[in-house]
């Protein structure tokens, strides 16, 4: 056993209450001047939520306004502003930070046996940082919002601008910084402080896909940063960049736009790629099938993600011959990523299965995310994209490697370690229940938008012709749906902070170092550092399950 | 794997840095001002095709001199050198896909004058 001397040290965590990160210390300044990297996580964790809330009104507004070919809500002026504001507030506030900024956060140092990152103080500046990017993009949107898509193309956000281009920008700019000190932080982190005996191949596959992100980081967003910034120098200073006007180009701007932006997909969905090799080995309980191959196919993915970008250019008067490389290459993606589902499926091959909430979400991911891991090879070949470019097709296929992937992911791996996290269990019924909900909804919604993209409905209109009024009022209906899926947890993970069954260290028994301590974890993580003596996934010793498996 | 699992979060040094004297910051700030100077310059004169490629000659002496001291390039070895040569590496990708695009954009297919004149013949042969 890996971590024996830390467990032994440990009170029996159930017994009576016991200090921990939560209550080592009390009040607001305790929270806002915190260096914890635990508590850190948890403002994260605060500050998406509200701005996933946001970016979920918009969505709902849209869907209520789509009910009708005419347009049902809203004029389409102000439905411009709205699948704007969706997109940028759930891409840049909500799904870049999701994983990474909370449960990276949260668990790069318990896992690697570590006493906090390697630069608390960035740490904490990096959210101070993304809150006021959030507060300049809530500005903007409060005060009229922008109307350019969440791309930001030229000439929407320079000759035809006529929204608060530049604030919003501006807004992603500053978050970006945040990112980038996230990145630089788990790098140093996962290079320099891991505890004695955790050697890189003992190391948490979910180590090895923060890595793979943190790199993406660190070389993507100081590209979209300026990009922006440039956006924002053409809009003041009239310089010539994108805006052919004025002797500049606007294709540069999607080229470098989309050398970030590209990548950031992979920022969204390698975190989600690590959650998911936890929660499959631990309601399987067996070893992840082809360790290695997993572990480099994260770093692969990170590799091709920037070689990859042209497939958005495709329809945009990007070069025929760019066109076909970037069509080839963006075919290799497929490749490490088959890998990583087909070892996960493998892994799941004679074990024994349980299906707790987390594990549901696991197999919702493995499944949706494949069909819009799959659908991309539609869109990156270089024919049929010509006619499912600008199409609910494309809608349908991101929101199936982001929503169906990534948040089903983020979701699994928030009440896998929800225990560990408060020290308390939420109801699983209703866990489980609302793990379902959250499937059929999204399926609702999203698959008729792959019909409607087929059919040709493009993308970003307030209005339709009336034959696709049935499957637009069907992906309306499941967002409603989807919806009730998202507030049921939200109750019940709240609720469970006071009402919640007080759970011991290990309440799963997953195997990992983040169990070996108390829960809550201390301050400090660990009473000794642990010592690693064996790799990761050794379920064969992995200790029984605290609650009963399902 | 560390040797030092701890020591970074309490603020120690992991190796000795090297110190840098303030002359040489000096310097390299004098270099960088007059080479800002020089941009601004030849910003105003007119050197036909030579003007993108002098300004960015400019450019890239100026950030190397920031990378080298300033970021402490020229003293750093290892681990902190592959992280300079991948920013680098990664550049050049983002530099070269962009121009496969500017460089082929215009390189449509389309019919050639000579395949007019041509391919009446070949049908003829044919059919």
């Amino acid at each position: 056993m890996s971590t024996t001397a830390t467990v032994e040290s440990l009170p029996n965590s159930s017994a009576e209450p016991q200090v921990n990160y939560l209550n080592a210390r009390y009040g607001v300044k305790s929270w806002l001047l915190t260096l914890d990297h635990k508590r850190i996580g948890l403002l994260y964790l605060c500050t998406i939520t509200f701005m996933f809330v946001v970016g979920g009104i918009a969505a709902t507004m849209m869907r209520l306004n789509l009910l009708e070919p005419q347009g049902a809500l809203v004029e389409p002026e102000t439905y411009n502003k709205l699948f704007s504001t969706h997109g940028i507030v759930m891409v840049f506030f909500f799904l870049v930070p999701s994983i990474p900024a909370t449960l990276g956060n949260f668990l790069i140092p318990l896992m690697i046996g570590a006493r906090d990152v390697a630069f608390p103080r960035l740490n904490l500046l990096s959210w101070y940082i993304f809150v006021t990017g959030c507060l300049v993009m809530l500005y903007v949107v409060c005060t009229g919002g922008v109307d350019t898509g969440w791309t930001f193309y030229p000439p929407y956000s320079s000759a035809y601008a006529h929204t608060d281009v530049f604030l919003a920008a501006m807004a992603i700019f500053i978050a970006g910084f945040s990112s980038i000190l996230t990145g630089m932080n788990f790098v140093v982190t996962i290079h320099k402080m891991r505890a004695p005996g955790m050697t890189w191949f003992r190391l948490p596959l979910f180590i090895w896909s923060l890595y793979a992100t943190s790199v993406i980081f660190v070389l993507g967003t100081p590209v979209i940063a300026i990009t922006l910034l440039l956006l924002g120098v053409e809009r003041l200073l009239h310089a010539g960049i994108f805006d052919p006007a004025l002797g500049g180009d606007p294709l540069l701007f999607q080229h470098m736009f989309w050398f970030y932006s590209h990548p950031a997909v992979y920022i969204m969905i390698l975190p989600s790629m690590g959650v998911i090799s936890e929660l499959i080995t631990a309601f399987s309980r067996k070893r992840i099938f082809g360790y290695s191959f997993v572990a480099f196919s994260s770093l692969a993915i990170a590799v091709i993600s920037f070689l990859v970008w042209g497939h958005h250019m495709f329809v945009s008067g990007q070069g025929v011959y760019a066109g076909l490389v970037f069509s080839v290459l963006s075919f290799l993606v497929a490749i490490p990523s088959a890998v990583k589902v087909f070892n996960w499926t493998a892994t799941l091959y004679k074990g024994s299965i349980s299906y707790e909430a987390p594990m549901l979400y696991a197999l919702g991911f493995i499944g949706l995310f494949t069909i819009g891991g799959l659908t991309g090879l539609f869109l990156a070949s270089l024919s049929t994209d010509v006619h499912l470019n600008g199409t609910y097709f494309v809608v349908a296929h991101f929101h199936y490697v982001m929503v169906g992937g990534a948040v089903m992911a983020f979701m699994g791996g928030i009440h896998f370690w929800w225990p560990k996290i408060t020290g308390r269990l939420y109801p699983d019924l209703w866990a489980r229940f609302a793990a379902l909900v959250i499937f059929v909804g999204f399926n609702l919604t999203f698959f008729p938008q792959f019909v409607l993209g087929y059919l040709g409905m493009p993308r970003r209109y307030a209005m339709y012709p009336a034959e696709f009024q049935a499957l637009n009022v069907l992906s309306s209906a499941g967002a409603s749906v989807l919806a009730v899926g998202y507030v049921i947890p939200l109750v019940y993970l709240i609720w469970s902070l006071k009402y919640g069954q007080v759970v011991g260290p290990n309440p799963f028994g997953a195997k990992g170092l983040e169990w070996t301590t108390q829960s809550p974890p201390l301050t400090e993580n660990y009473v000794k550092t642990p010592i690693v003596t064996e790799e990761a996934y050794a379920y064969e010793n992995a200790p029984e399950p605290e609650v009963a498996r399902v | 794997m560390s040797s030092h699992p701890q020591s970074a979060a309490h603020g120690q040094p992991m190796v000795h840095e090297h110190i840098v004297p303030v002359s040489t910051y000096l310097a390299v700030f004098i270099t960088l001002l007059i080479a800002t100077g020089l941009t601004t310059w030849v910003a105003f004169q007119d050197l036909g095709n030579w003007n993108v490629v002098v300004a960015l000659v400019i450019a890239v002496c100026k950030a190397s001199l920031v990378v080298l001291f300033f970021m402490h390039a020229k003293y750093n070895k290892g681990l902190s050198r592959i992280v300079l040569v991948g920013a680098v590496f990664w550049l050049g990708i983002m530099i070269t896909f962009t121009l496969a695009d500017e460089l082929t954009r215009h390189w449509q297919i389309s019919p050639q004058p000579w395949a007019g004149a041509i391919i009446p013949v070949i049908h003829r042969l044919l059919f």
